[in-house]
């Protein structure tokens, strides 16, 4: 028997908010992002029997993903017309010179910023997905979506002392979680 | 006045989301002074909601969800 198996009735509650993470973190449209998450799950299902039960499947469903941000590229570039690129001395002097010396220095544009804190909501969703069910549930709508005390208390139906247990139990775990890497 | 480890980080964790009182963050503060165990783990809480603002988690609504469900369970 295969180490894992699919569980596809289950992948919305588990994934999607990983997925959708890593999709808004490369596409920057949260309605595109939607939209590829919804088409990897449906390609999962699809070629659910080439799974072969060596990854895992939260590994498999962002190879997935990632062929699908490709792709999405790809159409995007498509549409365009061929990039072309121009570059005009600005004065005569200038003649002769390098043209990479024109070039935006990688370094001052920030790239490795906005990557490092894509790579930290990775890290984070990771952790928070080895949660128990109901604490990352609290943690996620307390600390993500910001809902109220009393929202979820209403919600979930439990008082504001358990709420504050969960959330601080959830809070003691991804601090060990996210140790090793982050802090 | 005095509290115990837990009780102090049972505050630090409201403290996160701006929901201690004044009275329970100096008792907290008067903890910390004494105790290294809790002034750590203070300052660990605070570095994990600093990462939690830095890497702007999103997650989907319960709408989207309940949409990619349907969908899902259409294909099964």
């Amino acid at each position: 028997m295969p180490e894992h198996q699919l569980q596809p009735e289950k992948w919305v509650d588990n994934y999607a908010d990983y997925l959708f993470n890593y999709a808004v973190g490369r596409v920057s449209d949260s309605e595109l992002a939607k939209d590829l998450v919804q088409e990897t799950f449906i390609a999962g299902l699809n070629s659910a029997k080439n799974f072969k039960g060596d990854a895992a499947e939260r590994t498999w469903l962002i190879a997935i993903l990632k062929r699908k941000v490709i792709d999405q590229y790809r159409k995007q570039n498509s549409k365009k017309g061929k990039a072309e690129v121009r570059i005009s001395y600005t004065n005569d002097e200038a003649e002769g010179d390098w043209l990479e010396e024109n070039v935006a220095d990688p370094f001052i544009m920030g790239g490795d910023d906005k990557l490092e804190n894509k790579e930290l909501g990775l890290a984070i969703e990771g952790c928070i997905d080895k949660l128990p069910r109901k604490q990352a549930d609290v943690f996620k709508m307390k600390t993500i979506q910001g809902m109220s005390t009393e929202d979820i208390c209403n919600v979930l139906e439990i008082n504001p002392s358990n709420l504050w247990v969960i959330i601080h139990r959830a809070r003691t775990a991804l601090m060990g979680c996210l140790n090793e890497s982050w802090f | 006045m005095k509290i115990s480890c837990e009780e102090a980080g049972h505050i630090c964790t409201k403290a996160q989301y701006k929901e201690a009182s004044a009275w329970e963050i100096f008792k907290l503060k008067f903890h910390s002074l004494f105790c290294k165990v809790c002034s750590k783990y203070s300052k660990k809480n605070t570095q994990l909601t600093n990462l939690c603002e830095k890497a702007n988690l999103q997650t989907l609504d319960k709408d989207t969800k309940e949409r990619m469900k349907k969908a899902l369970e259409q294909q099964l």
